[in-house]
């Protein structure tokens, strides 16, 4: 898979083929695999994040600690904010229900990362639904997004122990907001704009769970996240450039991460987790997962 | 080399690609090593896994991986209960199992009629593990290939034995890895291989007179 976006980019314009088309075409020279057979693995994928988006919709989870669970709903049934009515609104009721199937050992798609599993899909069958944009396209978009993770993956890190936050959920914004610039029309150009522009807006973010539990903040920073790729979409799909590109704001995001306080690194020893209250919290849902 | 679909899955329950699709991948290959579903495992749990496991569903996953269900079963929710009315008899014990273990670390020691064997295994993140010692040698398997690992008396020829063996059956080899505590003592024998190999290939190595075990480890991640 591609090392690099702006390559990536590059070799798309000159053959005249979208990043998907690409994605797939390397992918199948990679692993010696059909590109049908490649189409339909991510087809299930997107069936697998249909589900959990449904399930975590009607609101009755709970995780395994009782600390989050619940909310997805409120955005679907609860009073209007400033974005009632709107695809805004769905996408963070959608990237807080797949996060809490997640924290309910439900069964999600680890898209880059279980902890970031709900950015990606809310943003794109959110926006799917919005437009009636077809499932093939979708699961182009997600080929899309899998080079932009490999990326990320080769350059930085996807992990919340080695590089905080801004690996997973920072990473799930910059995939979603590249393949969701792809599936709206937006030109190579444009997506890699919208990944730097995603990943820009996420650098520095720590990982910080109460009790070392993909919880709290976790089931947030999902719908956080998808508010940041939807903004780098808006952005971008509007021409705007960023002027550093995306490979180097990758590569910050990497040098952030190894320069980042272990307490910083899912570890629960900094952050949200070591504030007095998650403290407690943590203390408290532990004791209580222990006697379940 | 990066593959897309790792980073567009694996399909899993949740929450932690680590502490609960990775420990459910080692329960599963641990169950190889006796051939099905133990009657008894012993669980020590290191680090991570043992701080923030419970949480996690860690227990949970381990015990589904012992009785054969994968990171995407959600029945992987209800394990400890299924076991129970299952005869899996299991007990978690929280360790250090040694200083410069990787904090999300695991030991089982799994029963199965007159079987028993010791595994320790690693859970590396986003559901990437690394199986370190088998009964006491040091191996490395990732689990992303099928393979086969066997002890044998160290005696001249036993790779060229083996690897006819295995191209007779079609079975290209990926890596293979041979170690020894001493010279003259026992070799430790692990090979990946790309297709899946039957109970018969493991039953051909198996009577080899010079072959002390042999066990087929399923492959269980991408």
């Amino acid at each position: 898979m591609y090392r690099s976006l702006a390559e990536a980019i590059a070799d798309a314009k000159a053959r005249g083929v979208t990043l998907s088309e690409l994605a797939i075409a390397t992918e199948a020279d990679d692993q010696g695999r059909d590109a049908a057979d490649i189409r339909a693995a991510l087809m299930r994928a997107l069936v697998v994040m249909r589900d959990a988006v449904s399930q975590g919709l009607k609101g009755d989870l709970r995780s395994q600690s009782g600390l989050v669970g619940g909310d997805a709903e409120k955005l679907v049934s609860g009073p209007a904010g400033p974005l009632a009515g709107t695809p805004f609104r769905d996408i963070l009721a959608r990237a807080l229900a797949v996060q809490e199937v997640n924290a309910a050992m439900g069964v999600i798609v680890a898209a880059p990362t279980a902890g970031g599993a709900g950015v990606l899909p809310a943003v794109l069958t959110g926006l799917a639904a919005a437009r009636n944009i077809p499932d093939e396209r979708v699961v182009d978009a997600l080929a899309t997004a899998g080079l932009i993770g490999a990326v990320v993956a080769d350059r930085a890190s996807l992990s919340g122990a080695e590089g905080g936050c801004q690996a997973e959920t920072g990473a799930a914004a910059g995939m979603a907001a590249g393949a969701a610039t792809e599936m709206l029309g937006g030109s190579p150009d444009q997506v890699g704009h919208a990944v730097a522009l995603a990943q820009q807006g996420t650098l520095g973010l720590v990982c910080d769970p109460l009790g070392g539990l993909v919880e709290l903040p976790c089931v947030f920073r999902n719908a956080t996240g998808a508010a940041i790729a939807l903004a780098a979409i808006e952005m971008a799909m509007a021409g705007i450039t960023f002027a550093i590109p995306a490979d180097e704001v990758i590569d910050t995001m990497g040098e952030i991460g190894r320069e980042m306080d272990v307490r910083y690194r899912e570890t629960a020893g900094g952050g949200l987790a070591a504030t007095p209250t998650g403290r407690r919290l943590a203390k408290e849902r532990l004791v209580q997962i222990k006697k379940h | 080399m990066v593959s897309i679909l790792d980073i567009i899955g694996p399909v899993m329950v949740g929450p932690s690609s680590s502490h609960t699709a990775g420990a459910c991948r080692i329960g599963l290959l641990a169950r190889c090593l006796v051939g099905g579903t133990p009657e008894k495992a012993h669980v020590e749990l290191h680090g991570s896994f043992a701080r923030t496991g419970e949480g996690h569903g860690t227990d949970k996953a381990i015990v589904a991986g012992l009785m054969g269900f994968r990171p995407d079963d959600d029945r992987i929710r209800t394990a400890l209960d299924i076991a129970a009315r299952e005869g899996l008899d299991y007990e978690f014990e929280k360790t250090t199992i040694s200083d410069d273990a990787h904090p999300n670390t695991t030991r089982i020691t799994v029963e199965r009629g007159s079987r028993t064997a010791v595994m320790v295994g690693s859970s590396l993140g986003a559901g990437r593990i690394l199986i370190t010692e088998i009964d006491g040698y040091p191996v490395e398997i990732s689990g992303s290939y099928h393979t086969i690992v066997l002890v044998a008396e160290d005696v001249p020829g036993s790779i060229a034995r083996i690897a006819a063996l295995l191209a007779e059956a079609h079975l290209n080899i990926a890596t293979l890895k041979l170690t020894r505590k001493k010279r003259g003592g026992d070799a430790f024998m692990v090979i990946e291989i790309d297709e899946k190999p039957d109970e018969a290939i493991r039953d051909r190595i198996r009577a080899l007179p010079w072959v002390r075990w042999a066990f087929r480890l399923d492959k269980v991640a991408a």
